[in-house]
This record gives structure tokens, sequence and C-alpha cells, in this order.
């Protein structure tokens, strides 16, 4: 294995020019090196211009998503050494408008998120003086994997239903719903229905199947959506066969 | 002139969205704006793994909770807030609770708790292992239903207005488009963190780099207690990913590499096969982590490429445990340590985890700063004394929080608007930010100065420290602070230039180095987590206190001291362990113990 | 879009990729996707197939001996067998999705995904030996 590798990343600057270009950098590549690694050998050895998002890395931020060789991938959990000799192509995560270098624009995400009422919806609050509500770890497993969710945003840069239709609502904010809906605590699913049974919503998804191969918290969004549909689909049939016992 | 919100917090991590969903309910009329320098679920909230700590169960009492917590900070921590704190934390962790956290359970549906290092009952309520993870999304998630909350999502706060002596809002640069802007209000209520990152190996995020101590110091708030900085025992080595302690709660050990369970030679007790309270590997953190030190002396760790190690040895709990209970461990260790802690042992060596010191507040999280608020990390109440207890420093962040946003409630009822000066001030920021850095053509490299500046932190205030390493040490950063005038700066563009948030950061990291440095070199005795080789004992006549760092009209600092608030609890020994034994064959199988290769 | 905008001090140029006519032959996962989407085609042929038979059967003999010479035809045959192939695809396709969005609970206890999938693929051998065996039967 040899102990350099060049990585060729994914370099845009608004003020001076309308489209993206590659830089290379030849770098030094221990065993124990992320992706990130390299990105911030770059940036305090190399160049200092070069712009990216991370924070924690250990995984659990979502900072640092961005494509590795074409794959949505969080540059924190990705050894550089997996991709001797290289080279590695790092670009900005796809499906996204670009800001800068590495970093997308996520505001069309935030808002999304935030569209599907990511709370616990309730018709009457039990006091805090009555203690907790009880929730068997039977209940808790039901929608746990749909709480993993760390919106790294790999999903949407690979769903191409997303690409294709930005309005599409996408994978990590119909998980979100699902988190809720699943809860044992929460009463909003009703409401969560209506806005995702909309033209944005899960039947945009037609299961490409791809969101969940590349979560790296193994959220399973595609499932999710899968449920949601089917869930949809009976409450359809039910409110047509039975109107009124559905109401 | 009306400013634009009520209230500005600074940091949107577990603290600041706590603080602001306080506000959202103290009132509807009140504008709230949270201002992060990150999308808040970014923030290092989401790191914390093992549990927060709140008093529940039967067999357990508020007194116990105060008690544990006094000890383990060395009596250093205030009493009257430690009393406050463990009533509230409960009633906190129900809430969230409520806002639908998904804490583990019991089979009849309960919180379930777990133990923690110092604390001698159960009372660490846990998400798994993911537990700030799951409460700053809880909190996050709760916060987008509060209409009145406007967030200003990637916005860099570089400077407090100060108007009259009050507070009365931030200047904040949008990092996507380089805008420049004063967010006026009638309070500010910073939630920013620690500073982890002024140390070359932490536990803590990228972004920790103390920005709301220092944007606080330089405002004129003192900052409190700088010279506690908690080392973790368990991190692993070259990244430094924290190894959460409920690793050892659930029945882990520490071993060395002879694998022997070391920790019975330093007044922490005698090892048993199951994990027993405030014992062994559940003794507070700064002990553990000076044990770690007594036993690199000896010639005990293992050597590796990145320094030298002990083990955590998780084997005997099996994967079943280890999957249900410690999942992230195993995650993490396989990601990034290429290592199964169900089959091998762990390497593990000390870590700066923690500030226990920060701003100086009161019980409700007010500086001696009219219209300056501060709560979680960034502030220090001060509820962790001389060595906060791990699972403590979550319901912190809830309890205090919560008490900042109702504490900046009433204030902004009667508080003034800001003066005409703070246009003034807007335009000078900006000339220091437009012309200046993005002009700066320097000699010196921010990574660098930066790295040399670790360097020096870690060496002179490690686990262990000397009067005659801190002296050199305080000459050496304000040699760096020249020379950081000097800065080179090779990204002019005003979009995204991570850059010069970079050299902004290093800015702040060194006037909190200095305030660390000189207050650790004032108090000459050990207390805690600040332990002086050239004064090893605890000296509760001169050091009963905590110290106050104060920014100089030029810039150097002062130190004072303002006594401890004692209620009910006198200072007393700090004794972890049952009675010693002379018992020492607890001892691990030996041929498991790899070498330092490859580890 | 502003794709071609100037830079303006102060506000944002985004740069946005168009995504490409050809997006789905870059990853066999997409290609995949496509190659089910256009399943649909040869699953509505089929059914107009068998409603052409249906038709044929009831009208006479001869028109029904008009439609196995017409289906013998190497057009038809190989309309047919191409049809067969992305049937196959889709039942396929599908049975692996069914674990992902049933979620089946025995005796308090959820079922594995695999378990949903075997039985999925046991009712197709089922069914399957049901009409193969009527076939022989008849003959």
């Amino acid at each position: 294995m040899s102990d350099h590798i060049t990585l060729h990343v994914a370099r845009y600057r608004p003020e001076k020019a309308s489209e993206t270009t590659f830089d290379a950098f030849e770098l030094p590549c221990p065993k124990e090196w992320v992706v990130l690694d390299g990105l911030n050998h770059i940036k305090d050895r190399m160049d200092g211009t070069l712009s990216y998002r991370w924070s924690c890395r250990m995984g659990i931020c979502g900072s640092c998503g961005m494509l590795v060789n074409g794959e949505p991938k969080l540059a924190c959990a990705t050894f550089l050494s997996d991709y001797a000799p290289g080279p590695v192509r790092v670009e900005p995560l796809r499906n996204f408008p670009v800001i800068r270098d590495l970093v997308v624009e996520m505001g069309d995400f935030m808002s999304k998120l935030t569209r599907i009422k990511p709370w616990i919806v309730r018709q009457v609050e039990k006091p805090l003086s009555d203690g907790e509500y009880r929730q068997t770890p039977g209940e808790l497993d039901e929608y746990k994997q749909f709480s993993m969710c760390i919106n790294c945003m790999l999903c949407y840069s690979a769903c191409p239903i997303y690409g294709l239709d930005p309005h599409f609502i996408g994978p990590a904010a119909i998980a979100l719903a699902q988190r809720y809906n699943l809860d044992s605590r929460d009463e909003g699913a009703a409401e969560r229905m209506q806005i995702l049974s909309e033209h944005d919503g899960i039947w945009g998804c037609t299961f490409v199947g791809e969101c969940t191969k590349v979560c790296p918290k193994h959220v399973d969004p595609a499932g999710a959506i899968q449920r949601y549909k089917l869930q949809s689909a009976v409450e359809w049939v039910k409110a047509f066969v039975l109107p009124r016992a559905a109401q | 002139m009306t400013p634009a919100f009520d209230v500005v917090l600074v940091g949107g991590g577990g603290a600041g969205l706590r603080a602001a969903i306080a506000l959202a309910e103290a009132s509807q009329r009140l504008r709230i704006a949270v201002v992060s320098k990150v999308y808040p679920m970014r923030s290092h909230t989401v790191s914390a793994e093992g549990g927060a700590a709140g008093v529940i169960s039967p067999d357990d009492s508020l007194d116990e909770h105060c008690y544990d917590t006094i000890s383990g900070g060395d009596w250093l921590g205030d009493q009257d807030a430690i009393e406050a704190f463990v009533r509230e934390a409960p009633q906190e962790l129900l809430r969230l609770e409520h806002w639908g956290c998904p804490w583990s359970r019991e089979a009849d549906g309960r919180v379930a708790v777990r133990p923690f290092g110092g604390m001698r009952k159960m009372r660490t309520w846990f998400a798994a292992d993911k537990t700030g993870f799951h409460m700053l999304h809880t909190l996050f998630q709760t916060s987008l239903k509060y209409t009145t909350v406007v967030r200003y999502d990637e916005w860099f706060v570089t400077k407090f207005l100060v108007d009259d002596g009050r507070v009365q809002g931030v200047i904040a640069l949008e990092l996507a488009t380089g805008r420049i802007e004063a967010i006026t209000a009638r309070a500010v209520i910073v939630c920013t963190g620690g500073c982890g990152k002024v140390f070359p190996f932490t536990t803590n995020a990228a972004i920790k780099t103390g920005d709301g101590m220092a944007l606080a110091y330089r405002a004129g708030a003192p900052l409190k207690d700088m010279e506690f900085v908690q080392y973790h025992p368990t991190g692993l080595p070259f990244t430094g990913i924290l190894i959460t302690e409920a690793a050892r709660s659930e029945g882990g050990y520490l071993i060395n590499k002879d694998g022997y369970r070391y920790l019975q030679d330093y007044a922490l007790g005698t090892p048993q096969p199951k994990p027993v309270l405030r014992t062994m590997e559940l003794g507070p953190r700064d002990r553990l982590s000076q044990a770690f030190m007594k036993e690199l002396d000896k010639g005990r760790t293992t050597d590796t490429p990145y320094g030298p190690v002990v083990f955590l040895d998780l084997r005997h709990l099996g994967e079943q445990l280890i999957n249900r209970r410690l999942p992230f461990v195993r995650e993490l260790c396989m990601k990034y340590q290429n290592i199964d802690p169900v089959k091998e042992l762990i390497p593990v060596r000390p870590v700066v985890h923690y500030m226990m010191g920060g701003v100086h507040t009161d019980i409700n999280g007010a500086t001696p700063l009219p219209g300056l608020y501060a709560a979680g990390e960034v502030a220090c109440v001060s509820i962790n004394g001389a060595n906060r207890l791990g699972s403590n420093s979550l319901p912190e962040l809830l309890v205090f929080g919560a008490r900042a946003g109702r504490a900046a409630a009433d204030y902004v009822a009667g508080a003034k608007d800001p003066g005409t000066t703070v246009v003034a001030q807007l335009q000078d920021e900006q000339r220091r930010l437009e012309a200046d850095l993005l002009q700066q053509r320097g000699r010196e490299r921010i990574a660098d100065i930066r790295q040399e500046m670790q360097l020096t932190v870690e060496e002179s205030a490690g686990i262990y420290r000397t009067g005659a390493s801190l002296i050199r040490s305080a000459a050496k950063l304000r040699e760096l602070q020249e020379r950081a005038r000097d800065f080179r700066i090779e990204d002019d563009s005003r979009t995204f230039n991570t850059e010069r948030i970079a050299a902004l950061e290093l800015s702040f990291m060194l006037d909190v180095a200095e305030a660390i440095v000189t207050s650790a070199l004032r108090r000459e005795e050990s207390r805690g987590a600040h332990q002086r080789t050239d004064f090893p004992l605890r000296d509760d006549q001169r050091y009963l206190a905590h110290s106050l760092v104060q920014r100089q009209p030029d810039g150097s600092c002062r130190v004072d001291y303002l006594p401890v608030t004692i209620t009910r609890w006198p200072p007393a020994e700090r004794v972890y362990g049952e009675a010693p034994s002379d018992e020492r064959s607890h001892y691990v199988a030996r041929g498991a113990i790899p070498s330092g290769e490859g580890v | 879009m502003r794709h071609n905008a100037v830079y303006t001090p102060y506000h944002p140029r985004w740069h946005r990729t168009r995504v490409s006519t050809y997006w789905w032959l870059g990853r066999w996962s997409y290609f995949l996707f496509i190659l089910r989407e256009l399943s649909s085609i040869f699953v509505a042929w089929v059914v107009i197939y068998l409603l052409v038979l249906v038709a044929a059967v009831s009208k006479s003999a001869v028109r029904y001996q008009q439609f196995l010479d017409w289906s013998r035809n190497p057009f038809m045959l190989s309309l047919n067998i191409l049809s067969l192939l992305f049937i196959v695809l889709h039942a396929v396709t599908w049975f692996n999705l069914a674990p992902q969005a049933m979620v089946v609970h025995v005796g308090g206890r959820r079922l594995p995904g695999s378990l949903i999938a075997i039985s999925n693929y046991a009712g197709l051998v089922a069914v399957s030996i049901v009409i193969l065996g009527l076939l022989l039967i008849r003959w």
C-alpha cells in the first residue's frame, strides 16, 4: 500500500467562477485517516481557502456528508486507505445547490423537516406531576430505528426522485414523521398523514431504495415510506368500504 | 431604538434550545432569536452518550444526589445551586419525556436508570448510549413548534453589543453570505458550550472553541474556576472519541498492560466482579484520570503510536448486553478503531472532556453584567465544583437553561432599549472583520499557532500541574497572542469563509487559554481536577473559594476570589470505595493483553 | 434558478447541477429502478393479451385457433418472453420490498423481514404449483 494518496476536491468559488473545478492534493495516508483528516490536512497545511462543514468527527452530528468517488458518505466515517492507491474524488452532496466548495444549501431540507410536525401531538397534555407516560421496551422498539436519523442528508443526495423533483418531501422527513406516528405517546398521525398524502408526499417515492443503502445510521427511510404507503392505502380502502366506521 | 428581539440566544445546543422554549412558554409576545454558528442539531450536546442524572427511585433521595455532587466536586460547588439543581433535575427530565425523548425503559414501561461514576444510587436516565443525541433532537424538534423563535442558523457571533454597561445584543456574521449585522435585543443568553479545542487531545467537537466564554470575558463578565478542566479517563487514542462511562457502569473493567485492575491501588476500593457504586471503575473521573498518570509513571501502560494507553475490558458483558445498552460504543470501536469490544480490549487514555469553569453566573444564570445570562457548559454556576460527576451535565443544561430563560423573560419586561452607539459598534466591527481580516496577509499560519497553543496548554495545565510550567506557559501564550496579530488569511471570499472563522475562533481560544493558565497558576493547592504537584494538598483555609478572572483595560487579566456557598454539608474528605483490602488478586487473563503494535 | 447570475457581495450565488437525462445509466441500482418502472408497460401488455385471449375463447374455436397462430409468430413470441422476464423482475423486487413495508407481530414479537420475504415466495411457488397442476390434469 502506498503511503500517499491524491484527492481531487471539487471547488466552487462564487465570486470568481460560475462553474465547479477540481483541485488535486497529494496527501499522506496513514491507515487511521478518514477523508475528513485529509481535508483538515489540506486546510491546515496546503490550502486554507478550502471550505467544508465538520464538527464531531464521530458520526453523530451529521455535518460532513459529501460525495466520495460519487457515493454519499460521512467524511468522518470513510477511511482514505479503503480507496488506496487513489485518486479519490471528493464533491459536495448531489441534488443540493452548492454555496461554496463542499458546502451545500440546506434550507429546503430544514423546512421539510418542520413541515411534518416533528413533535409529540396530544389532545390533552398530561401534567408533569402525573409522572411519565408508560412505554414498554417493545413500544420503544416500534419507533426507535426511525429516531436514529442524524439529518446528514445522504439519503436526499442518493434519491433520484428528489434530484428530479425538489418538491418531493424526501426520505428523512418521512422517516421522522413515522418516528412520531409510531411513538405510543403521540396522537398526531392523522395530521401528518394529511400532509404526507399530498402530491409531494409519500406517493412521490417509487422505491429506488438507495436512501436506505446510504444511511449511515440504518434508519431505513425506504421502509418507513413503504409502510406509510401501505397504511395510507389501507385507510383509503377502509374509508371506501366502511364510510361511517372510518369517521 | 427598538431592538429587533427581546432576547437573543447565542448557541443552539441543549441549553440554548431549552432556554428558547422556556422563553417561548413564558410569553407569546417575546420575540426570541437563536443565533448559532452551526445548525442546532449539529451542536455538541449531540455527542453526549451515557446519561442524565435525576432522582426518581424510591430508595434514592435528593440529599444523596446533593452529597454525591458536592463531594464529587471536592466541596467547591455552591450548595444552594446544587440543591436547586438536584430538586429540578427530575422535573426537567420528565418534561423531556413528555416531549418525546426516547428514554430507555423498564419492562413495565417506567423510565430506567443506570449507575454512574461517583453516584451512590442508580439515578442516571439514559437513551441507550446516545442520550445527548436524543435529548438534542427532541429539544430541537420540539422547539420547531414555537413560531416566536427565529433561528439564525450558521451565523457566527463576533462581539456582544454593550451599551451603557448593559448587553444589548450581538454582532454576527452570516457564513453563507458574509453579511455582518447587529442583532439587537434587551438581553442575551450565551449557551455556546465548552472550550475543549484549547487542548490538543479532546472528546470535544471542532466547534468547541470557547467562543461564548471569550465573548463574555471581552464584554466585561468574569470567568469563574477556569483552572478546573475535566479529563475523561476513557478516550480512544488518535481520535479522542469518547467511550462513555456507561461502559464501566454496565460492568466494564479498566486494566493495565498486565491485565491488572489497577484502580485498586489508588484508594478506590477493592475489585468485585460486578460494578459497585462509588467504587473502582465507578469512581469519579478526576481520580481515574490521575490513576492513569500514576500507572504511566510506574511503566504499567502500553505504548502506541498515539500515546500510552490502558485497556477497557467489556468482553465478559456479552454481545447481547453490549448491543442493547452500549450499541454506540460498539459502533464507534468497530468503525474508528477496528476493534470489536465483544471480543477485544479497547485501548483508552484520558482525554480532555469538560470545562467545569465558565462565565460566572448566579443561581438564575445571570452574570454580573446586566442583560447577559449564561447556561450550560459555557457557564459556571457552580454546581460542578472542582470535578463534575458524569451524567450531571445534561440535567444541568436543562435546569439552568430553563432558569436563565425564565430570568431573562423577567428582566426584559423592565429593561431599557439599546442606545444609538450600537450603530458605531457595528461599523467598527464591520471594518475589523472585512478590511482587516479579509485582507490580512501576515506570516503566521492559523494552524501553527493553534497547535502551539494546544501543546502549551496541555503541557502546563494537564492532569498534573506545576508552578514553573504554568509560568512558562503564560509567557508562551503572551507570545502567541502577539504572533496572532500577524495571521495569514489566504481566503478573501465573503462566501462561507471558514478560514476567517478559524482565525476568530483561535483568538477566542487564546483568551480562554490565558484564563485557564492564569487561574491554575494562582491556585496553590490540589482540589478535584486541579492537581498541583508543588501543592499536593487541598487548602480550605485559602482556597475554599471560586477564582474569578476579569479582563483589564490593557488586555491582561486579574484574579479575585469569591467564597463558596456552604449550606448543609461542611467540607470533609472525599472517600470512595470500601475499606482497603490486601486481597489484590483480581487479574484478567494474561494472554489476552495485546502488545502496543497496531492499537 | 439563478444559474448564471452574476455574484454581488452579500448575496448567495448557488451552483446547481442539472440532472442529466442519462442519470439512470450511472448506477446499477438506478438502472434496475428504471427497468422496474418500465415493467409496468409489460404488465399492461399481458393484461391486454389475456383479455384478447378470453375474447377469442368466448367467440369460437376458430377465433381461438387464430389467436394461437397469431401468438406463434416470432415477434409475439419474443414480446411475450420479454414480458415474462419483466414480470419476474417486478415480482422479485416487489417481494423483496415487502418486508420493509410490512411489520408483522406474532405473540408480541416482530417477525424478521427474511421470514416475510420467504413466505411471499412460498405463496408464489404454491400458486404456481396449483396452476401447473390444473394444466397437467387438463392434458
